[in-house]
């Protein structure tokens, strides 16, 4: 069994990888589904394994594929911080299956069904890879993989508009992975290298010789990476494509994507400032955090919630709110603190999980009186108790209300924003989840002050509420409980934050 | 940095300005697609452009004597091959998002009967409307 | 019993009640006995932390270690949360039994989702008072918020739809926009959130910035309802009259100046607050709060309204009490919580009883009330005379104590109490003068206004004038003048009261 444990890196990434294949040769779309549950449970249980290795090291976990050694060979790197991104996404995949039942059926077009499950897989390997690889081309590949199958899933939703949004989706989001293929591109051609830790080195190093003077080339690099990131991750004002995407997409796909593609991306953001290019240098001589990062962040917090408020549709609403919460996520980031990056990790999983379980509740519904209009949940306080109740559970976990894994976040973030004296900042945070309280009450309102239709009849999914009751569930248990993650959290956030110089540096030679 | 030493970069740059205003400012999404294709050949060309290294010929030993007891001439210049198997994937990556992109295309023609931007968003909101009363 | 099952007990109880009136809601009569026993019961486990508590002892209960990295979720029952808890325990099943007769009277719907969540929001209550730090206290604080949400709104009609906006608008705005951050801030300064004798931000924070921090948490617990942000509480009144009574009266409310009284002693520390005359400016607020509060309520016809405004008033006394600083000051307010807590909620539930019996909202149709409605009338007569400050009812006492707080350095506010009680006078005796003294509106009747006309209706079948209905059903009859002897009780008790939370302040009793 140790054997196969040595192995887990990779068969995080080729587990789904490979099945993903066999399933679309696989026409039996009962048989397809089934593979793909196991297989998404197995990358889970993989996942959450890796948490556990990484928690008993100091050292981030190097696997050398193919048994090349770094910086030639390919590395995949289980550091803390990147386990605990893939333990996440790999559950909410699992999770997000389980939800396909009966609504995938209804949604996706009869025949195409394994299809549907293949892309999802290969989404999902996509994603993980981006979290573990240690390299930096790897990562554009295993982006490009899980953005092209993420465009064919939005399209599979039911409506017309699915075709559209899914276009719009895969320009700008091939504009966006190009954008990081040419910040890689010039990264290489200073550093002369593609692995991420002979990256940092190399970059702290021409930082060292010439501190004051910017390296132009990495600015460059830097600047087409954190755009092209920000792209994927719908910073604002680089969020157009989200609502779309997330409204159209099957509800099972948008519950999968809003717990796991943004969060993935959030993750190689801050690998790009904090190890690539070095958190004193971007933080402190490029004043990207507060200069740039922060006002967007502030704009984005107020702007996604605010917009949130008007949307007709409750998977629009919620993904608005989405683009506020990236709004906090990359907050948590611009102080350029450590309790900064770990507040971010916390509200990535707190949110990862919330909206998941939200865009779940969203599937019953949906099931439940065929649509999600905002006006036609009248009453359902009367008609679905239970669904109605585990929306406003979600709710007040977007709100951030004590009790809840968004509380324990937006706690963390507040105090980083304490340790850093920006008290205005603190102060908005707030602000900004009072707008939240006014998009999740005006659902509460209709659910439970208008009276339900005489006619119509409602239509009880009780699977789809299985998934959506464990990530509520998750999220209120880590909301009392929050000590472990949030040790968890902290440590790979100081993980992050190791100066790469002391680190071992590794053996040179190999690249031009 | 002179146009002379540099030109191979203001040929990247045109090309991928060229491209990603085709992105924007067409309507028509098979255009798009185009400038998107136009865009995406730029980066590769900047990586390829890359890996020359000046005098340098292709990364493939040049060997020294005969048969068995020939070795390779390591005081000869090469050219970076890395960046070029790293376009060999890039290559794929874009073949397939035009593939899937023009897919998507064919489909919006399908059910929308037209491939214009605008008239789309126009159909989206006259649906829209309809639902909302 | 150890310390920590005697609180968990505590807690547990409501929660408890809570599942067993949701279990039995099919049949009433069960119903109403397990909301009576856990009401019961539930006093009867915070009387017994009441001996330990005298004698200085603090149980504690940690359930938790870390609710946040650094804040466990822990419980210690200090004087002050005692007295509140006694307070909102005590309370519960008089009203409990008022409740009964009320919602049956009035034939209210939904009447198990209403019991589930008052005793819920008692639960909330509790934990507000015996929280032992200020994460805790935020966790029940907002628990107490979402749990009242649906009693407040129990009509679910359009103007209950309204305040409940207005209601949860303010107070979760102003818990999460201002008593959240000035918690972080707290945290993020003085590295700590425990409850502790003398403060915790002493030597942490530059003093510049302690009136904004106390500024912070003072509208932060905008359940104090410190004027401009009063709003919810007269918007709170379309609730159900035995939720304006317990919750609006005392635990809600009562929740707010008792999280400021607590933060003040704990948090900040007098020292701290009165050497460097940060809270200077609280007074005057909450002195303008104090008299606005009553002259609004002058105004005010709906009898609920009236009372309302009254309770704005006189939540403002016990701020100024925080406010002065004084250990007189702190025990006046103290005292405060307990004499409003039981004159105010005698006046909800004569107002209560005159809707159900006489079907009357507002204080210009109560004219002759008192011919048939004795018992309730004096009631109410007895508990303004509490509010007010007479002796000998309870009030007159905390009115002293904070007087006494007020003399040493800050007289003027001394005269603004007695102008204070002078519109109590005259915006709450009228009231029961109207009800014995004038005649019935006989002649009146036919243009009298709806109320007036719908009890004609309802009354006139059983009532010996034709003209009113007699007492409310016994169930609300009984409460009140159990509350309304209990405001004279506290009278002579107020001495109990004094040495229990004296301690806090470093005063013998």
């Amino acid at each position: 069994m140790s054997g196969l444990k040595a192995h887990f890196p990779v068969l995080l990434v080729v587990v789904p990888l490979l099945t993903a294949p066999l399933l679309a040769l696989i026409r039996q779309k009962q048989v397809a589904r089934a593979l793909a549950l196991l297989s998404a449970l197995a990358t889970a249980v993989i996942g959450w394994g890796l948490v556990i290795a990484a928690r008993e090291q100091v050292e981030p976990l190097s696997y050398h594929l193919g048994g090349w050694p770094p910086p030639i060979g390919i590395e995949y790197v289980v550091s803390q911080a990147s386990a605990f991104v893939v333990a996440i996404v790999s559950s909410i995949a699992a999770l997000g299956l389980l939800l396909g039942t009966r609504e995938t059926r209804k949604e996706v077009t009869e025949g195409q069904q394994h299809l549907y499950y293949a892309a999802y897989l290969l989404c999902l390997a996509g994603l993980l890879g981006m979290a573990i690889t240690g390299d930096a081309f790897n990562v554009f590949v295993f982006l490009e993989i899980s953005s092209l199958s993420t465009y064919s899933l939005v399209a599979m939703g039911n409506r017309r508009r699915a075709f559209s949004a899914a276009f719009n989706y895969l320009i700008l989001g091939t504009i966006g992975g190009t954008f990081v293929l040419i910040g890689i591109g010039l990264l290489y051609q200073v550093t002369g290298t593609l692995n991420v830790q002979d990256i940092a080195h190399r970059v702290q190093e021409l930082e060292d010789v010439a501190p004051d003077s910017h390296n132009l080339t990495l600015l460059v690099a830097f600047v087409f990476m954190i755009v092209g990131l920000g792209l994927k991750l719908a910073v604002f004002p680089l969020h157009q494509w989200l609502p779309g995407a997330y409204a159209e997409a099957p509800a099972a796909v948008s519950a999968f994507l809003a717990g796991t593609a943004t969060k993935v991306i959030y993750f190689q953001l801050l690998r790009t400032t904090v190890v690539f290019f070095g958190a004193a240098h971007v933080f402190g001589a490029l004043r990207f955090g507060t200069h740039v990062l922060m006002p967007l962040s502030i704009a984005g917090m107020f702007i996604g919630s605010i917009a949130a408020i008007y949307q007709p549709t409750l998977k629009r609403m919620l993904a608005y709110s989405s683009v506020g919460q990236v709004g906090y996520l990359t907050l948590a980031l611009s102080f350029g603190t450590e309790a900064g990056v770990q507040a971010g990790l916390l509200h990535l999983g707190a949110h990862a999980v919330t909206k998941a379980g939200l865009f779940c509740v969203v599937a019953a519904i949906v099931a439940g009186v065929g649509s999600n209009r905002i006006q036609r949940l009248n009453g359902l306080g009367k008609r679905m108790p239970i669904v109605a109740f585990a929306f406003v559970l979600g709710g007040v976990g977007l709100i951030g209300v004590p009790g809840t894994s968004g509380f324990v976040s937006k706690w963390a973030l507040l105090q980083a924003a304490f340790a850093s004296e920006h008290y205005l900042v603190a102060g908005l945070v707030l602000l900004s989840s009072l707008v939240a309280v006014v998009y999740v009450w005006r659902i509460v309102e209709v659910m439970y002050f208008q009276a339900p239709p005489v006619d119509e009849k409602t239509t009880h999914d009780n699977l789809a509420m299985v998934p959506a009751l464990i990530l509520l569930g998750a999220s209120v248990l880590f909301g009392l409980f929050p000590d472990q993650v949030v040790e968890l959290a902290a440590d790979a956030a100081h993980q992050l934050f190791l100066e790469p110089g002391s680190l071992p540096p590794l053996p040179t030679g190999g690249h031009g | 940095m002179t146009l002379a030493t540099h030109w191979h970069y203001w040929v990247v740059i045109a090309l991928m300005m060229t491209g990603l205003h085709i992105v924007i400012a067409r309507r028509n999404y098979v255009k798009k697609l185009m400038g998107l294709s136009i865009f995406q050949v730029s980066v590769i060309m900047l990586y390829v452009t890359m890996g020359k290294v000046a005098g340098g010929t292709a990364p493939v030993y040049v060997m020294e004597g005969e048969g068995h007891d020939a070795v390779p001439n390591l005081d000869v210049v090469y050219s970076n091959p890395v960046p070029h198997v790293l376009m060999l994937t890039a290559i794929v990556v874009g073949i397939a998002t035009m593939a899937l992109g023009l897919a998507l295309v064919v489909r919006i023609k399908e059910s929308y009967g037209t491939v214009e931007d605008d008239v789309v968003i126009e159909k989206d909101r006259a649906e829209e409307e309809s639902l909302e009363s | 019993m150890s310390p920590e099952l005697t609180i968990g007990l505590c807690l547990a109880m409501p929660v408890i009640g809570a599942l067993l009136v949701a279990l039995t809601g099919k049949k009433p009569n069960l119903r109403e006995a397990m909301t009576g026993l856990a009401s019961l019961a539930t006093i009867g486990l915070v009387l017994t932390l009441v001996a330990p508590v005298m004698q200085g002892d603090q149980p504690q209960w940690v359930v938790v270690d870390a609710l946040l990295p650094g804040v466990p979720l822990a419980f210690r029952v200090e004087p002050l949360g005692m007295l509140y808890a006694l307070v909102a325990a005590g309370l519960w099943p008089v009203t409990s039994a008022y409740a009964v007769g009320y919602m049956r009277g009035h034939h209210e719907t939904n009447q198990t989702r209403f019991f589930v969540c008052f005793a819920l929001s008692i639960f909330a209550a509790l934990g507000i008072a015996f929280a032992a730090n200020l994460g805790t206290l935020f966790l029940f604080y907002e628990v107490l918020t979402l749990c009242t949400y649906p009693l407040v709104t129990h009509h679910q009609s359009p103007e209950a739809r309204r305040s409940g906006r207005i209601y949860l608008g303010i107070l979760m705005g102003t818990s999460i926009g201002f008593l959240l951050l000035a918690i972080a801030w707290t945290y993020a300064k003085a590295g700590t959130l425990d409850f502790r004798r003398g403060g915790i931000l002493a030597g942490h924070i530059d003093p510049a910035m302690l009136p904004l921090l106390l500024g912070l948490f003072a509208y932060g617990c905008g359940k104090a309802a410190l004027m401009p942000l009063h709003r919810w509480l007269p918007n709170a009144m379309v609730a159900p009259t035995p939720v304006s009574a317990l919750l609006h009266a005392v635990a809600v409310v009562k929740a707010g100046v008792f999280s400021v009284l607590k933060i003040v002693v704990y948090v900040f520390g007098l020292d701290l607050l009165h050497s460097t005359g940060s809270s200077e400016w609280l007074m005057w607020v909450a002195a303008f709060t104090l008299l606005m509060g009553s002259l609004i309520a002058f105004k005010q016809d709906n009898l609920k309204a009236r009372l309302a405004y009254s309770t704005i008033a006189q939540l403002a006394y016990i701020v100024l009490g925080a406010a002065l600083v004084t250990p007189d000051g702190i025990v006046g307010g103290g005292l405060h919580i307990a004499t409003h807590a039981v004159g105010k909620i005698t006046l909800f539930f004569c107002a209560g009883a005159i809707l159900v019996a006489a079907h009357k909202k507002n204080v210009s149709e109560l004219d002759g009330l008192g011919r048939t409605m004795p018992l309730t009338m004096g009631a109410f007569f007895i508990a303004s005379l509490s509010i007010i400050g007479v002796p000998p009812m309870g009030g007159s006492w905390s009115k002293w104590y904070l007087a006494l707080g007020a003399a040493d350095e800050h007289a003027i506010f001394v005269a603004v109490l007695m102008v204070s009680s002078l519109l109590n006078i005259g915006y709450l005796i009228p009231i029961p003068v109207r009800a014995f003294f004038f005649p019935p509106k006989a002649d009146e009747h036919g243009d009298d206004g709806q109320g007036h006309g719908h009890g004609h209706g309802h009354g006139g079948d059983d009532a010996k004038g034709g003209m009113f209905a007699g007492e409310a059903p016994w169930l609300c009859v009984v409460p009140l003048c159990l509350t309304a002897v209990g405001c004279v009780v506290l009278f002579f008790m107020a001495h109990w009261v004094v040495r229990l939370i004296a301690p806090i302040v470093g005063v013998a009793g």
